[in-house]
């Protein structure tokens, strides 16, 4: 399984960015292999228009399972991440990215 | 001769302007009032006219043909709004934030993406006494008004002659809509408030107005509040102040039951008059 987090640093200390569209960075964890992978998602704030289906589009492309952020993503990035099958994992948005995935093993995050 | 009332800050007068200023002209002028604050109209609540004829607003969007899509990446990739994705084998088409410049669909190498018709919004005209009014309205859960304030624009050139004095009540705001609302006219007329905030925002559309060569002017609505900061800078920037619209609790109370004043409150009407004058002028003037 692979989980991704919307991040504003690349460590797991790092706080949640509470935000999908223009978060910062995701941070990917696969937990199988342990492994983790960053994506620096900075440039998005050069958009001024679809800043969620374009961040929604690069996260497909890190092939996550289950996404956890903070408020939860727009209409738009909404239906792209449907349509890829990524489960969305709501309220983590003031944890650090350790905090977040114990919150999920945990079942305390809301599921939309 | 065109003419847009205009502001940066919201909520510093531009429909009462443009209504008493529209109504009172029309006793001696043919005069058409055009509502562009398409994402909320309010003219009409001041001129209840008889409605003539509705007019549905198209914006035209691509459409995605699966059979011969190649899945080459160009339309995502020419696409400055993120409106088209390819999210693996498919593609997805996001009607509001697309702009309708048609580079996915025209630069498509197969013609997957052929441009169809959507509804945006509604154009209506009415007769109110002597006044023609066409109000422009974006429908509900459309982001892109400036698509729907080029056709109502383009509307009005096509049923209004030049004979027609046309006033623009304009979004508020320096963005798009109110660029495409104020590119085509003659004269733009900014409206603001004699404080800090009202100051800040005009200095921001008068950068715009310079920035489109317009021809511009200030009016100072609720004038006695606030400070004289908005008269020294006009001053400094050699900027006309057209009008003084005073305080006055009794314009207040006629404005919250949607009555019109220039005919009610003498001291708002002498501002309309002398509103007008100083317009033809600075028009007039080379």
């Amino acid at each position: 399984m692979r989980i991704a987090f919307t991040t504003k640093g690349d460590k797991w200390e790092s706080m949640m960015d509470p935000r999908f569209g223009r978060t910062e960075y995701f941070l990917v964890y696969d937990d199988k292999s342990k492994e983790v992978t960053v994506y620096d998602n900075t440039d998005v704030q050069g958009e001024a228009h679809g800043a969620g289906p374009r961040t929604a589009t690069e996260l497909f492309k890190l092939n996550p399972d289950i996404l956890i952020t903070g408020n939860g993503p727009g209409g738009n990035a909404g239906t792209v991440l449907e349509k890829a099958g990524i489960e969305v994992y709501i309220g983590a948005g003031q944890m650090t990215v350790k905090e977040a995935l114990e919150a999920f093993l945990n079942n305390k995050l809301e599921k939309i | 001769m065109k003419i847009a009332i205009a502001s940066g800050k919201g909520g510093t007068g531009k429909t009462t302007l443009s209504t008493n200023l529209s109504v009172f002209l029309s006793e001696t002028e043919k005069v058409v009032l055009v509502d562009l604050d398409v994402e909320e109209p309010n003219s009409g609540l001041f001129i209840q006219g008889k409605l003539l004829s509705e007019h549905i607003q198209y914006k035209e969007i691509p459409e995605w043909v699966q059979e011969a899509c190649t899945l080459c990446g160009e339309c995502q990739d020419v696409c400055n709004f993120n409106a088209v994705i390819q999210l693996g084998d498919s593609i997805m088409v996001f009607p509001e934030l697309c702009h309708s410049c048609h580079a996915c669909s025209g630069l498509c190498p197969v013609g997957a993406l052929p441009m169809k018709p959507k509804e945006i919004g509604l154009i209506r005209k009415y007769k109110y006494n002597n006044l023609d009014f066409v109000e422009s309205r974006l429908n509900i859960g459309e982001e892109q008004s400036t698509q729907l304030i080029a056709n109502t624009n383009h509307f009005t050139d096509e049923n209004y002659n030049n004979d027609y004095i046309k006033l623009f009540d304009s979004p508020p705001g320096t963005s798009c809509p109110v660029i495409e609302a104020t590119k085509g006219v003659d004269y733009v007329v900014l409206i603001t408030e004699p404080t800090p905030f009202g100051l800040h925002d005009l200095k921001l559309a008068v950068d715009t107005m310079r920035d489109l060569n317009k021809k511009f002017g200030v009016v100072i609505n609720r004038y006695g509040i606030g400070n004289d900061d908005v008269i020294g800078y006009c001053e400094e920037e050699n900027i006309s102040i057209l009008a003084r619209i005073p305080n006055r609790r009794d314009i207040a109370e006629l404005y919250s039951r949607g009555e019109l004043l220039y005919d009610k409150v003498p001291e708002f009407g002498s501002e309309i008059i002398s509103l007008w004058n100083n317009i033809r002028k600075e028009v007039e003037a080379e």
